[in-house]
């Protein structure tokens, strides 16, 4: 084996923090996802784990994004797209036809690629979803909700002081852990996020991970990166995805150690991707 | 040392360098032309147009008695009766009315002139007779002409008796036309443009309409009026000349404009906004409420408000639906037969009289004027959303 040091030594790492019973959060099953004639995703089976970190890696266009869109319906944005099989989020199926998607959105929140804060202050970035989800009344409850949200972030000391100032007037990655906040103010369980360093530089990656260490003792993340190193580095369960197959799926550890595909090792070991 | 000046050179630099000259100099060239234009229009229309901001008023001595009151004519004799306004003289009833101390005195007033004598006073060819030329210029020696601010022109409505016309009746008629025009335009513009962009599936219908759309913001606009007069007028029952119909029609022409300067501003609301709304779990409505149409705005502002002003000045639909028609009163409801300033502007244009002349250049500044306000208030709008965000 010869793997980079970093890589095992970051996995190890991640394994160790692992001490919790494992029960499923979201469950995959038989996941089929055609854009018009094309087949995106080809049937997925995935079991991730309650307040655990689950990274999606994979090179360009190997389908670990519209798997993680699928996981809160955001594929139905798209009119070519059909999707076919079985989520599950704590075994309620979430494509079923009686479940309101804002509902299941609601539950299974998402950050993006590019910090996307709403061209609105700091405090209604963070108070207009809850207030519209009816989580809390405007007034001192909101407040008390915003400083959590920030806290939760850990921005609030960053912020505390400008909290009328528009969200867009703050450094990159100030934005994504403002988005970060908005996404726990509606306290979702499950948090799935695409890409969310790769628009940043190394400190406010560094802070985002931290952040992510975080907060999975209270929520379950699903995590989309490029960066092999990042997922080494935070995450518990690894998926390497493949031209929409989900190739290899287990525990960061033994992905980046020991991986069983071929697959899987080249990619990981640089040879292709 | 070599030679380092043919280092950094390039055989055809010098032509290219003309050539990029040479390209400046014709759209500089294109530039002054335009504005000259508009300059030479402005200068014109003003030179022409501010003479009607001022009338001519004559000192006479009036013999008010009760005969005057019955035929107001028998009030000034001779040369007196050729020069003075007979607006004037059929208004000096309700004059003696408001002053009873007059009755059987004789008071020295200040006259308005008819319009062919404030013509010859303003140096103006006129078709005064030679007798009361001299006259005049016997009563100006004495001072006792005198051209003061044109009241009449701001407060009263079309005449024919020219030196007793104004503009403020179609001034009313066209902000009464405008309201009519922005009501109704304006939410149904943005909605439907709403609906396209944000809510409408991308189908072979939806693909037929937009196009369509397109294509009526470049109709001409006479068609929007025989569509007014087949609908309102003769369908709907609308009152004739009214500003209501008026302002439908219009309605009608800036519906286009407006839906599509406003899907523009939609579009260009970056997606990312609205992949936040959904990640957060809201609906499509409050996405597009609370966080789309505030960035749209701007945007839709502008393409609106220009869509507006087009409308103000737009002549021909109007003329189809009765809006030419003489109206001396200014309206005072919707449904009240009323003209508009284009409208004024183009009837003033079509009189044989001197004095119209120069009632169709005032009637011009007032118009632009108003345009010129209106798209004041279109820039402070815009910055004022803008300055939100």
């Amino acid at each position: 084996m010869t793997m980079e040091n970093g890589f095992i030594q970051h996995a190890l790492h991640a394994q160790e923090q692992d001490s919790t019973q494992e029960s499923i959060k979201v469950q995959v099953k038989n996941l089929n996802l055609f854009y018009g004639e094309k087949q995106a995703l080809n049937s997925i089976n995935m079991d991730i784990y309650t307040k655990k970190i689950t990274a999606l890696i994979g090179p360009s266009g190997c389908g670990k994004s519209t798997f993680l869109r699928c996981i809160n319906r955001m594929n139905d944005l798209v009119q070519s797209c059909l999707v076919e099989g079985y989520i599950g989020v704590d075994g309620h199926d979430i494509y079923d036809k009686e479940i309101d998607v804002v509902a299941v959105r609601k539950r299974v929140g998402m950050v993006f690629q590019q910090p996307n804060p709403f061209p609105k202050s700091i405090y209604e970035n963070i108070a207009y979803a809850p207030i519209m989800h009816d989580i809390v009344k405007k007034g001192k409850e909101c407040d008390e909700l915003v400083e959590r949200a920030l806290r939760g972030a850990n921005l609030w000391d960053e912020v505390k002081d400008k909290l009328k100032d528009p969200g867009t007037a703050l450094s990159g990655g100030q934005q994504q852990r403002l988005c970060i906040a908005r996404a726990i103010a509606v306290e979702p369980d499950v948090i799935l996020m695409d890409e969310p360093t790769s628009a940043l530089d190394p400190i406010s990656t560094e802070k985002i991970e931290n952040l992510m260490l975080d907060l999975k003792k209270n929520y379950t993340i699903i995590i989309v990166t490029h960066n092999m190193q990042q997922a080494a580095r935070i995450a518990d369960y690894t998926a390497f995805f493949h031209m929409g197959n989900l190739i290899e799926y287990s525990d960061a550890k033994t992905l980046f150690v020991n991986p069983k595909e071929k697959k899987t090792e080249d990619y990981i070991t640089g040879r292709f991707g | 040392m070599p030679n380092d000046k043919n280092y950094f050179y390039i055989p055809q630099i010098k032509k290219r360098n003309q050539k990029a000259t040479l390209f400046k100099a014709t759209t500089l060239l294109a530039i002054i032309f335009s504005i000259s234009f508009l300059i030479f229009f402005l200068v014109d229309i003003v030179r022409a147009g501010y003479p009607a901001f001022t009338q001519t008023y004559i000192q006479m001595d009036v013999a008010i008695n009760e005969e005057v009151v019955e035929n107001p004519y028998s009030a000034l004799k001779g040369k007196n009766l050729k020069i003075a306004s007979r607006a004037w003289l059929r208004d000096l009833p309700n004059m003696i009315k408001e002053n009873p101390s007059w009755m059987n005195t004789t008071q020295t007033l200040w006259v308005l002139a008819n319009s062919e004598v404030d013509q010859y006073v303003k140096g103006k060819e006129s078709r005064t007779h030679e007798r009361e030329r001299a006259y005049v210029d016997e009563l100006r020696a004495e001072g006792k002409i005198e051209r003061k601010f044109n009241t009449i022109f701001m407060t009263t409505g079309d005449s024919k008796i020219p030196e007793n016309s104004g503009i403020y009746a179609s001034i009313v008629g066209t902000v009464l036309t405008i309201i009519v025009t922005m009501v109704i335009a304006f939410p149904i513009g943005v909605m439907t443009a709403i609906y396209l962009e944000e809510f409408a599936p991308d189908n072979r219908w939806t693909q037929v309409v937009e196009v369509n759309i397109n294509n009526l913001a470049a109709i001409p606009s006479i068609l929007f009026g025989l569509l007014g007069l087949a609908i309102f007028i003769n369908f709907f029952g609308v009152p004739r000349s009214s500003p209501l119909v008026g302002g439908m029609t219009l309605a009608l022409m800036c519906l286009p404009v407006i839906i599509v300067s406003s899907k523009a501003a939609l579009k260009s609301v970056p997606s990312s906004i609205r992949q936040a709304g959904f990640g957060l779990g809201l609906t499509k409505w409050q996405i597009v409420r609370d966080h789309v149409l505030p960035l749209a705005m701007p945007g839709i502002m502008t393409g609106s408000i220009i869509s507006i002003a087009h409308a103000l000045g737009e002549t021909a639909p109007l003329i189809i639906v009765g809006m030419i028609a003489f109206v001396p009163d200014a309206a005072t409801s919707f449904t009240d037969a009323s003209t508009v300033l284009p409208a004024q502007i183009f009837t003033w244009a079509g009189m044989p009289e001197k004095a119209y002349l120069e009632r169709t250049a005032a009637g011009i500044m007032v118009l632009l004027v108003v345009l010129l306000s209106l798209n004041a208030v279109a820039v402070y709008l815009r910055r004022k959303f803008e300055r939100k965000w």
